[in-house]
């Protein structure tokens, strides 16, 4: 057992799988000499050498449409998008040929590439290096879609990822990088290394792709959140001494554990969903919609949806903008308030 | 009153105009030396890109410093391929007409493109197609009840119904699937390549787009990776002059020929004669032979013309003259080689008339046995259950779900 960051877990989950299988390469802009500007591939390509830890021209669009042909022939890339922001050149080869060359041909081509993309905010980023498109991606049907929320998840998802023969779209929430951030700004922030989730494994491990944890087991009210949001999540019950919160690690996007979010949602009978994209048909959508479909009858109060605004992220009111743990307590009195 | 000084690019020739194909210069065979595949760029770039390779001249005879010398056999072979592409071209387009399937795409007077590649490389190397290169199929020898299988969209289609007519696709003959969305297939054969270079095997990666849709972005993706990494790939541009209703001046055409992007990427571009088998033929072993020695990717610029429509949802004879293509240049590329072997004493009319007959009975044959695996109003069907297979390797729950509610709907009926 080490104690690991996010940054950290990813790079030794790469490192693990280039060690296990041959036809693992990671490719994408400053992957390589540099080790990428989040330094997520940091000695790797010392490692492993620079026919497997490739650089690539600055070209999202060329990256995942050149990622599917090497997959098409054999090898499994870990691409590196190196903001979420920057991914929609590289759209028209996800969604139209990722996502679908296995159904397109029968199952008889397809692309086991994983796609890694740094995402979210609160890091003084701007509308360009702070967005989070879960949600377009979640849409598309083909994609296999994974936030984690901590070291220990990092790894062991990524790995599963590398592993699956479907396309993966892995979202790294950078805000939580380095420790697990709760949303309030300006306090000191917290390292890893004083958080359970920071003790990773060296070697190999799995955690399964679909499957939803309980972070917090709680009876009143059931939070529906991945990423960043299950720190700030954690900080918002906190501040509640007399609601009982629930919280739910979604996880893995798609496919969604659907079962979990039923099973906690008929105990509690209330529901808050959050997350850091913006709100309208954001994946909160899906979240609330599955609750209705699933627990109506369960269901004492109106599901509440804490979002980003449905403005572009922006740089001066990042933590106006930001659904930090005052709004989302705001909205757990709001369901409790409900009877 | 405000007047546009905006160029808008006009073809030679609208449909009551008399064709015009003035600015297609066509050069003597002997015009273009053919460099030893170690050459650097810099010694040939103007040369190869300029002009235009040619084999075949105006009197059928095979000359210049490309010719390949192909024998007897291999322009037999040639022939029945190009002559079998064409034929099947004809009857699916009549089963269109028809109503037995709901669209089609020929690639009449661009044959000689596809034929003269595949047979110029090796089956291993991998093939990544647009939706014009019918004949890499049959030139690699695959049955045309498979590729009529998949335009009826019936129980024995390889796309189990997920794709439109003629998005074909062969793993075990090592081409790739054709997309709708155009010249995606371009970045994905430079990956493809690039692979077997970091595998060390000797494979190479082919694709193919049309003038029109070398404006999208991937064609800059997949120049610029190739280049990067002096990836093995052939890229392929199929210049036919029209792309739906836009002439190839819409995609830049009018400034400077296609082949000439090459040389900006640092990457030979070779302009050859698209209708001349035999050209194609060379300039394809050349770009192969560099490639497969590490000496990087080839852009070749195949100049033809697109006798038929876009596809079968398109009349072009509300944008360009009908007969213009009796006026283009280069004439009908089986005719060229037909007249070439005829004249070389390696063929007869009477074979002719033989393996026209020939071809002819086979794709009847061959659409008896495809509609008898169904088509789209008689069974046998595809299984329904089907539709929900694929999206991932291991059907997640949601899908499972999805399925029983369709199973349900049938159970009410």
């Amino acid at each position: 057992m080490a104690q690991m960051n996010m940054i950290q877990a990813v790079n030794s989950a790469m490192d693990v799988m280039l060690g296990r299988d041959p036809n693992v390469v990671v490719f994408g802009q400053d992957v390589g000499y540099f080790g990428g500007v989040f330094r997520c591939t940091d000695g790797l390509q010392r490692k492993y050498g620079e026919h497997r830890i490739i650089d690539t021209p600055i070209s999202e669009g060329g990256i995942v449409g050149t990622a599917i042909g090497m997959g098409v022939n054999g090898l499994r890339p870990v691409a590196e998008i190196q903001f979420a922001d920057y991914i929609y050149p590289g759209v028209d080869q996800i969604i139209s040929e990722l996502a679908r060359l296995r159904y397109r041909t029968a199952g008889d081509f397809a692309a086991p590439v994983t796609i890694r993309t740094p995402c979210g905010g609160g890091i003084r980023g701007g509308q360009t290096h702070s967005q989070s498109p879960e949600g377009i991606f979640t849409h598309v049907c083909g994609l296999k879609v994974i936030m984690p929320s901590n070291p220990y998840d990092a790894k062991g998802l990524l790995i599963s990822a590398i592993e699956d023969d479907d396309p993966v779209i892995f979202f790294e929430p950078k805000r939580i990088y380095n420790g697990p951030f709760d949303g309030y700004p300006d306090r000191p922030a917290v390292p890893w290394t004083d958080h359970p989730m920071g003790d990773v494994p060296e070697d190999y491990y799995t955690v399964p792709i679909g499957r939803a944890e309980v972070v917090k087991p709680g009876a009143e009210v059931t939070v529906l959140c991945y990423g960043t949001m299950v720190h700030v999540a954690a900080a918002a019950a906190a501040t509640l001494a007399d609601v009982d919160a629930e919280i739910i690690d979604i996880r893995t996007m798609v496919p969604l554990d659907v079962d979990a979010i039923k099973s906690s949602v008929a105990k509690t009978g209330r529901c808050v969903v959050t997350h850091e994209a913006t709100r309208f048909s954001g994946f909160g959508a899906e979240l609330a919609a599955t609750v209705a479909e699933e627990c109506f009858f369960d269901l004492e109060a109106p599901v509440q949806r804490v979002c980003g605004w449905d403005t572009p992220y922006p740089h001066a009111f990042e933590w106006e903008y930001f659904p930090g743990p005052k709004r989302l307590a705001a909205a757990l009195e709001h369901v409790m308030d409900v009877s | 009153m405000r007047k546009s000084r905006l160029h808008i690019p006009h073809p030679p020739a609208r449909p009551s105009d008399k064709p015009d194909f003035s600015y297609v210069h066509v050069p003597p065979v002997d015009e273009v030396p053919r460099p030893d595949v170690n050459t650097p760029l810099r010694k040939i770039e103007r040369s190869l890109a300029f002009s235009m390779v040619r084999v075949l001249d105006e009197q059928h005879s095979a000359g210049g410093a490309w010719n390949p010398h192909l024998d007897a056999h291999d322009l037999q072979v040639a022939l029945r391929h190009m002559l079998l592409t064409r034929a099947l071209d004809e009857r699916m387009l009549r089963m269109q007409r028809q109503g037995k399937i709901s669209f089609y795409m020929q690639c009449t007077g661009e044959e000689a493109v596809s034929i003269a590649q595949a047979m110029a490389l090796q089956p291993t190397d991998m093939l990544f197609p647009h939706y014009r290169n019918q004949g890499l199929h049959i030139a690699r020898g695959r049955n045309l009840v498979d590729l009529m299988c998949q335009c009826l969209s019936n129980s024995k289609d390889m796309c189990k119904g997920r794709q439109m007519p003629i998005m074909y696709h062969w793993a075990r003959g090592n081409i790739f699937s054709i997309s709708g969305n155009l010249t995606t297939q371009y970045p994905q054969a430079v990956g493809w390549a690039i692979a077997a270079a970091i595998k060390g095997d000797d494979t190479i990666a082919a694709s193919w787009i049309g003038e029109g849709s070398s404006a999208e972005a991937d064609f800059h993706h997949a120049m610029t990776f190739a280049s990067v990494y002096q990836a093995p790939v052939i890229l392929n541009l199929v210049n036919n002059q029209w792309a739906i209703s836009t002439f190839q001046g819409f995609a830049g055409g009018e400034q400077r020929p296609f082949s000439a992007r090459g040389p900006g990427y640092g990457i030979p571009g070779i302009r050859v004669d698209g209708n001349d088998f035999l050209a194609v033929y060379a300039v394809t072993r050349w770009a192969a032979e560099r490639a497969r020695r590490g000496n990087g990717p080839t852009l070749i610029e195949h100049v033809t013309y697109r006798r038929a429509a876009h596809s079968t949802s398109d009349d072009p004879s509300r944008y360009r003259p009908a007969d213009e293509w009796q006026a283009w240049p280069l004439g009908d590329p089986v005719d060229r080689l037909l007249q070439h072997m005829l004249k070389e004493g390696c063929w007869s009319g009477d074979q002719h008339e033989q393996l026209l007959q020939e071809v002819q009975q086979h794709v009847t044959d061959c659409w008896d046995e495809a509609i008898s695996y169904g088509t789209m109003t008689e069974g046998p069907f595809l299984d329904r259950n089907e539709l929900f297979e694929d999206v991932f390797k291991d059907m997640p729950n949601h899908l499972i779900a999805q399925r029983e509610q369709l199973r349900a709907l049938d159970e009410d009926d």
